[in-house]
């Protein structure tokens, strides 16, 4: 647990946060100094009792594990909400495509309902967005994202891939509990299943792939496989050939080119490059 | 080999035996206190010796590691025999598709060859017998089987990882495992991609743990495996 970190995110609320945790030097030191002896599990309530002494108040202690789940939910509610407006366009053609979006809206449906039910039953209070909430163009990057297939199906992908980095990258922060971090992942696989489909679509549609691309199943390179680089964000990183220091291209003496090495793996991007990806998606 | 040298043992009949028997034991790390008081007691029993036999996994993440090294290994050799002798009117994208998961399994299975270095468990034999790979239906379906479980098998090993970083790796390689069984499912059946035979009414794919993915993917693993020492939670 990153104390610091912690300690920056109140800051953006309370300004004052240093002088109130200097001014309360001595709540500072012995946290130091029984830090150390304290077990994982027991963390965030001296933290909480840290802050409580801090502010004089009660304050609910900053829970990692509650934040990364309420992390997941936003996206989840994302998502939820563009597949129940996307399903709803019209513009989607009946019949296997239609079907295919029903399936992943009603699981980002699921998704959001369990995760809001297992903050509820920690005792935390899950965050909540509505429609209203969300704004599909990106502040009119998309402008077609509901009247045009091609985008409609352009946003879908880079949606789901990115919720695929946005997990993995959040695993490390349920490794705590082994019950949130077994859901995360198997939420994360079922995106996954859903980037790949999706992926099938663009590939067999064929619309906004530029020219000499193709749009497999899985990620090759950086390619986002669509014609703008108003996602590549998404996409960046993917490249990689290197895992654990070790090189994968040709490895072991097998025949394994760069692109495949770099399929073979797909990689994590962090909470604050998923959050920069995902705002101009809310209104 | 570890077999026969304590059939010997047993008809042998000397009180060294069991000295000696436990302490080769040791020496290979395949039993812990508890199993060992249980040979003591009941004077090397056939079944206890049979389940503790065979390729240790190991303990820990190491051991893990080397549960998802045997699971690449398995699915590296079916996709290396796929693109070897592909079945019956192949069409190009699925001959195309196919040698990509292939060099990504090789690819999977050499980084934990790499990773593991001298930790590394054997190369296993596989037993492909009960696969027809002349035909489409029966080597898709074993593909679709093979990919589920591997995405329920790291979905369940993730909690039993303590390491972030190897939790990170398991990541990686889960998710593409994920695009693997999504595509193969369509196409055997469009739209199969996560249906409810994958994942579940709250939206969530399936998580197995090491006994049950070893007893299903034992069908296809001559080499046997020991995995008593593997993390349980």
């Amino acid at each position: 647990m990153n104390i610091q970190n912690i300690i920056s995110e109140i800051e953006k609320t309370d300004p004052e946060v240093y002088e109130k945790l200097d001014t309360r030097r001595s709540a500072m030191k012995s946290f130091a100094k029984v830090s150390s002896k304290i077990a994982l599990a027991a963390l965030p309530f001296a933290l909480g009792s840290m802050f409580k002494k801090a502010y004089g108040s009660p304050t609910s202690p900053t829970d990692i594990v509650i934040d990364t789940l309420n992390f997941a939910l936003t996206l989840e509610y994302l998502e939820s909400n563009f597949y129940i407006k996307a399903v709803n366009s019209g513009i989607i053609p009946a019949g296997a495509a239609l079907t295919a979006m029903t399936v992943i809206r009603d699981h980002e449906n699921e998704h959001v309902n369990f995760l809001k039910t297992a903050i509820s039953a920690a005792g935390a209070t899950p965050v909540s967005f509505t429609a209203a909430s969300f704004d599909f163009t990106a502040g009119g990057t998309f402008p077609g994202v509901f009247s045009d297939y091609g985008t409609l199906l352009a946003v879908a992908q880079t949606f789901e891939d990115t919720g695929v980095r946005a997990y993995k990258g959040q695993a490390g922060n349920l490794i705590s509990n082994n019950d949130y971090l077994t859901a995360a992942l198997q939420i994360h696989s079922v995106e996954a299943r859903h980037a790949a489909h999706i992926r099938e679509m663009r590939n067999a549609t064929n619309l906004l792939v530029p020219a000499g691309v193709e749009v497999k199943p899985w990620i090759t390179l950086n390619q986002s496989g669509i014609g703008t680089s108003a996602v590549q964000a998404s996409y960046d990183g993917e490249e990689s050939v290197m895992q654990a220091g070790i090189a994968i291209t040709n490895i072991g003496g097998a025949q394994i080119s760069a692109a495949a090495a770099s399929e073979a793996f797909d990689e994590p991007l962090t909470k604050e490059q998923i959050t920069a990806i995902v705002t101009p998606f809310f209104a | 080999m570890l077999n026969n040298e304590i059939n010997e043992d047993q008809s042998n009949g000397s009180p060294e035996i069991l000295t000696k028997s436990l302490s080769r034991r040791k020496f290979f790390g395949i039993v812990g206190a508890g199993a060992a008081v249980v040979v003591a007691a009941s004077s090397c029993k056939k079944d206890d010796i049979v389940n503790n036999s065979g390729v240790n996994l190991g303990s820990g993440d190491v051991g893990i590691l080397n549960y998802a090294y045997a699971l690449e290994q398995l699915e590296a050799a079916f996709y290396t025999k796929i693109i070897a002798t592909p079945y019956a009117n192949i069409s190009a994208m699925e001959m195309a598709y196919l040698k990509d998961i292939r060099d990504h399994e090789i690819a999977h299975r050499e980084f934990f060859k790499a990773a593991l270095a001298s930790n590394a468990i054997q190369s296993l034999d596989v037993d492909f017998n009960s696969i027809d790979f002349t035909n489409r239906a029966n080597v898709l379906a074993t593909a679709k089987a093979f990919e589920d479980l591997g995405v329920s098998a790291y979905n369940g090993a993730g909690k039993l990882i303590s390491n972030p970083d190897y939790l990170t790796l398991a990541g990686k390689i889960v998710s593409v495992e994920a695009r693997h069984a999504a595509w193969i499912r369509d196409i055997i059946t469009m739209g199969s991609f996560a249906d409810m035979t994958a994942v579940d009414a709250n939206g969530l794919d399936k998580a197995r743990m090491p006994d049950d993915v070893l007893t299903i993917a034992g069908t296809y693993i001559k080499t046997k495996l020991n995995a008593t020492n593997l993390p349980t939670n």
